[in-house]
């Protein structure tokens, strides 16, 4: 299989959000995008949040539980793993994450999820 | 052997708590208990709780396996009818009988009930038991008049229990020249009975009820004064009769009005029954009290186990627990001179009424009333009991100490260790210190486990708080607030710390203060702390992603993922042409409106793509950003006032509108509300605000603290009859302290509720300012005024923010294509949760 298909070229870096998140159309799907510039890492996951289905995650503010990353729905504030979207507010429900490269001044995500 | 068998009668609150102290002291004597109520003993002082929302378990002392644990046989619904003494046996009501070694009466009183021509009549009732009140409460729901007969203290209780059961028109009945005969005096009286009426109770003094009117039913009530008063049901609360009925069968002695004849060891005329409670007549007197039956327990129970205690009387200090209005007396109340010296305070004007009597030599304080503000009333009834040599300047006591304030609770250091705080269950100031010293206590929950202290009436219980606080701030225990795990600081000590460092961002707050990376706790705490301080615009690159969601994207986010706009309307006047801009702007984004109960209009369901121009087109005619979304001022409400209204004193819409511009985009612990009345009617609802202002003839009534929400509470009065200039002067104070202290997300209501010294130590701040730190609040406020700008304007006028409007970072055109809406009455809406 060709390796490059399946990487979406998302936005250039200075697009995307310090510290936040932004949203990528990828077809008719949305895709979370984090530039967690204190950490200098980048995560990609389902914008939908699971609890009421919203497609809000990218609006959601991100932070660390001891030393996991994490983003925090805007909406009723559950909590989820940036690294392995696992739901860290005790909700069974878990979302997925894509890995992320940048190259050249652009973000990659790739569509195939890690989990 | 056999072990002695005590029988009990009567399962109330003194029969109950002397099972509870032979108990704890010994497991010998068989234990037989026979009530005649069908539940357990239950906490009669609080009964009037009932009606507000306690349940019946909720009221009772025991737990439901208490009395088997105890290893004590108790009997419900099951009164006893016969004594044979020769026998020492007791017979109940299904016929048995019980032989007992001792005999305890603890049959307590019952209504004393007047002999009044009528008074079987359907709609009278008496108020002492749970029963008595389910039957109170379910005639309540048709009648529309209600009365009282008796003016003292359970009768003020019944009367404000049927004003909570909604009864339009309550009065009260007292044959006696003045209220509460027992315990204040004829000037006390005038101003509890003001103060009642302004709770909307009819008084009627000098009042002889001949007979209660009606077929079946009662309709009205009939005075010597041949006048009448029509009422569709009664409460009779004239006085207690001991249950002595039992015992005079018997032939045990008791007194002529009534009461079982006892000694200083509650021994009746027969040595093997004793007496205890309400229905004991000691001295020639019935104690009508709890605390005063709890120590006849005590003296019982310890005489029972070789102990050797007597009963000398006890204090009848008492505190009124009608919500609203204070009144207590303690110690000598009535003692004039020349036997002593009084000194009095009253203010008519707010209804308070003070009154202490100290001796000849102006040592001793002896006793006293007070009406209107008891919060000295447990401090006052130490100093008398424990004889504390009173201060050159004795009237302090009820003034306060002028030309400097006392910290609160200062003087219950001065009480020796012996002092007895919680005289129902006879807990010492020693008995509460130590056990918060020796660290088994560290709150009030704990404590009232450990010593029951403030368990019985609860009247202590601020002195209880006091010397917890007192005692772990001795022990230089603290116990701190921390915000997460990211930072090891309150949000107060924050707030000091990033204005000493002058930070001015969320990285730079947490790089100098915090650690690790932050999360959705701090984040928005920080922002709202920044805000605050500086006043910038809040979207400043970087703090943005700090923000809460609906202030990052200024506007509030719907279920669906679409927001709100609402544009100020500073005390809800608006133009027609701008009422039209309104109109126009939200039929071309189809956009949902709404009135508000904020007086003004909200518009619903837009795109985060179409928030700028929207804005933008709403900024163009005149409008601005109505902070919906923040932690900030939101509405100042206004009734019509003086310029239109026949009863407006004045022109309440320009102060709602000065008061609007002045505090807008102000960010707080928590939103904040305020409105505007032009008189006493109250059309603003300014009393559920945080500040509320309400016209007078002399000027404006400050009122603060105020809720709406969840947890309703009207606004407390801060000062009255201020000019516009002293009364923004003290809702700038009162704005900066709040800003300054409260915890996060803490309305001004709770911030209050858990603020020592309660609406007194805050108007002192505000007023007299005690802190000494008016001055640098006014002037930190004027400089948050004098920053203020629209953050709607600055967003849609900066490309760097604006840019951030947009959904999709790869197709910034497109709008999220799953928001839905769906048609309701000629008007989008947001369609369901797409649940799973
Ligand atoms: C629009 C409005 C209801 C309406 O259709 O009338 C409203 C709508 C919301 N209110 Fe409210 N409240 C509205 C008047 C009130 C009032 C009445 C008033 O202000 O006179 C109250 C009670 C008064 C009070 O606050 O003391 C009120 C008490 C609350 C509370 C409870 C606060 C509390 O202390 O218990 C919340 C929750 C909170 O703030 O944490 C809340 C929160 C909300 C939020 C912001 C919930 C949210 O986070 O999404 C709603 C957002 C709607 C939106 O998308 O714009 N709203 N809310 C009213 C807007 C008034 C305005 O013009 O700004
Ligand atoms: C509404 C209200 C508010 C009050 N507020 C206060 C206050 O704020 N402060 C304060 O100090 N006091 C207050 N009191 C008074 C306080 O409740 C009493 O002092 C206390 O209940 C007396 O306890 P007791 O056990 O002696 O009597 P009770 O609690 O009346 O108990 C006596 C029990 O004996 C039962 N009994 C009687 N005869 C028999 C029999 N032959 N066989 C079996 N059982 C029998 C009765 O049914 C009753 O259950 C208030 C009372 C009421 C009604
Ligand atoms: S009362 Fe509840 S549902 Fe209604 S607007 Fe306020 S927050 Fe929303
Ligand atoms: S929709 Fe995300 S937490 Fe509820």
């Amino acid at each position: 299989m060709n390796e490059k298909s399946n990487w979406l070229a998302a936005c250039r870096v200075e697009d995307a959000i310090e510290n936040g998140g932004v949203c990528v159309k990828h077809g008719e799907d949305q895709i979370a995008l984090f530039y967690f510039t204190r950490r200098n890492e980048w995560y990609a996951t389902q914008n939908e949040c699971p609890h009421k289905k919203q497609m809000a995650l990218s609006r959601g503010m991100i932070g660390s539980a001891t030393d996991e990353p994490k983003v925090a729905c805007p909406f009723h504030k559950k909590t989820f793993s940036l690294s392995t979207g696992e739901c860290l507010s005790g909700d069974e429900c878990a979302i997925k994450t894509y890995p992320v490269k940048v190259e050249n001044g652009t973000v990659y995500i790739g569509t195939t999820p890690k989990s | 052997m056999k072990e002695p068998q005590i029988i009990v009668i009567g399962n109330g609150m003194v029969g109950y708590k002397f099972c509870e102290k032979l108990r704890s002291k010994t497991s010998s004597f068989n234990l037989i208990v026979f009530g005649e109520e069908p539940r357990r003993a239950y906490d009669r002082v609080h009964l009037s709780e009932y009606f507000n929302g306690k349940t019946a378990d909720d009221l009772s002392l025991s737990t439901e396996n208490w009395y088997e644990e105890q290893n004590i046989t108790l009997f419900l619904n099951n009164p006893v009818t016969k004594i044979d003494r020769e026998l020492q046996k007791v017979y109940t009501a299904n016929g048995l009988g019980y032989s007992y070694d001792i005999l305890v009466f603890a049959t307590g009183s019952g209504a004393f009930v007047p002999n009044i021509a009528g008074i079987e009549k359907e709609g009278v009732f008496v108020y002492r038991t749970i029963e008595d009140l389910d039957l109170i409460s379910s005639y309540a729901k048709k009648a529309k008049t209600a009365s009282v007969i008796g003016g003292g203290l359970l009768g003020l209780e019944a009367a404000k229990a049927l004003i909570d059961l909604g009864i339009e028109k309550t009065s009260i009945i007292e044959f006696a020249p003045r209220l509460m005969p027992r315990q204040i005096d004829a000037a006390g009286s005038d101003m509890l009975k003001s103060k009642l009426a302004d709770l909307g109770l009819q008084i009627y003094l000098n009042k002889n009820t001949t007979s209660i009117e009606g077929d079946d039913c009662i309709t009205a009530l009939k005075f010597s004064d041949d006048t009448v008063l029509d009422v569709d049901m009664l409460v009779i609360s004239a006085g207690i009769k001991p249950r002595d009925e039992l015992a005079k069968a018997c032939g045990i002695k008791v007194g002529a009005r009534g009461g079982i004849i006892v000694d200083e060891k509650m021994q009746t005329s027969d040595p093997a029954v004793f007496a205890i409670g309400e229905c004991a007549l000691y001295d020639g007197m019935i104690y009508g009290l709890i605390a005063p039956g709890y120590e006849m327990a005590e003296v019982l129970a310890t005489n029972l186990c070789e102990g050797d205690k007597t009963f000398t009387g006890f204090d009848m200090s008492t505190k009124l627990k009608l919500i609203g209005i204070d009144v207590a007396s303690f110690g000598d109340n009535f003692i004039t001179e020349p036997d002593c010296r009084t000194i009095i305070f009253e203010n008519k004007h707010k209804g308070i009424y003070k009154r202490i009597n100290v001796s000849n030599d102006g040592q001793y304080l002896l006793g006293g009333i007070l009406i209107g503000d008891a919060t000295a009333y447990n401090l006052l009834l130490q100093t008398s009991n424990n004889r504390i040599v009173l201060s050159e300047n004795p009237e302090e006591l009820i003034l306060g100490i002028r030309g400097g304030s006392e910290p609160a609770g200062a003087g219950i250091t001065g009480l020796p260790d012996s002092a007895l705080i919680c005289s129902c269950e006879g807990v010492s100031k020693g008995d509460i210190c130590s056990a918060v010293a020796d660290g088994s206590c560290e709150n009030i929950d704990d404590l009232k486990k450990c010593t029951k202290a403030g368990t019985g009436c609860g009247g202590c219980m601020p002195m209880v708080k006091d010397l917890l606080n007192h005692t772990l701030k001795s022990q230089g225990k603290y116990i701190k607030n921390v915000i997460c795990e990211h930072f090891n600081y309150s949000r107060q000590e924050l707030y000091d710390l990033i204005h000493i460092h002058e930070l001015k961002s969320y990285d730079a707050v947490l790089d100098a203060l915090g650690k690790n990376d932050g999360c959705e706790v701090c984040k928005p705490l920080v922002s709202s702390l920044l805000a605050s301080l500086w006043n910038e615009m809040i979207l400043k690159k970087g703090n943005d992603v700090a923000q809460d969601s609906n202030d990052r994207f200024l506007a509030n986010i719907q279920k669906g993922g679409s927001y709100s706009v609402v544009p100020r309307v500073p005390g809800g006047e608006i133009t027609p042409d701008k009422l039209i801009v309104i109109g126009e702007v939200a039929k071309k984004y189809n956009l949902y409106t709404k009135i508000t109960g904020g007086q003004r209009i909200d518009m619903f369901g837009a795109h985060l793509n179409d928030l700028p121009i929207i804005w933008e087109e709403l900024i163009a005619a005149g409008f601005e950003s109505g902070h919906a979304y923040g932690k900030g001022l939101r509405t100042v409400k206004s009734c019509v006032g003086s310029t239109w209204c026949r009863f407006g004193l004045h022109d309440s819409v320009s102060f709602a509108i000065r008061i609007e511009e002045r505090y807008r985009g102000i960010r707080a612990p928590h939103k904040f509300k305020s409105a505007v009345s032009g008189c006493i009617r109250e059309c603003a609802e300014a009393q559920s605000k945080d500040f509320g202002i309400i016209a007078t003839e002399k000027g404006w009534n400050l009122y603060v603290c105020g809720n709406g929400g969840s947890k309703p509470q009207h606004a407390l009065l801060l000062a009255t009859d201020l000019d516009s200039e002293t009364c923004i002067r003290y809702i700038d104070r009162f704005l900066m302290f709040y800003i300054r202290t409260a915890d996060p997300l803490t309305r001004t209501a709770t911030w209050l509720n858990k603020m020592e010294g309660g609406i007194d130590y805050l108007r002192n701040v505000i007023i007299n300012d005690s802190l000494g730190m008016a001055a640098q609040w006014e002037n930190e406020i004027e400089n948050l005024i004098a920053s203020y700008k629209c953050e709607w304007k600055e967003a849609v006028e900066n490309p760097a923010i604006r840019k951030r409007f947009s959904h999709f970072v790869n197709a910034p055109e497109d709008k999220d294509p799953t928001i839905e809406f769906v048609e309701m009455r000629g008007q989008k809406r947001t369609a369901e949760w797409k649940t799973v």
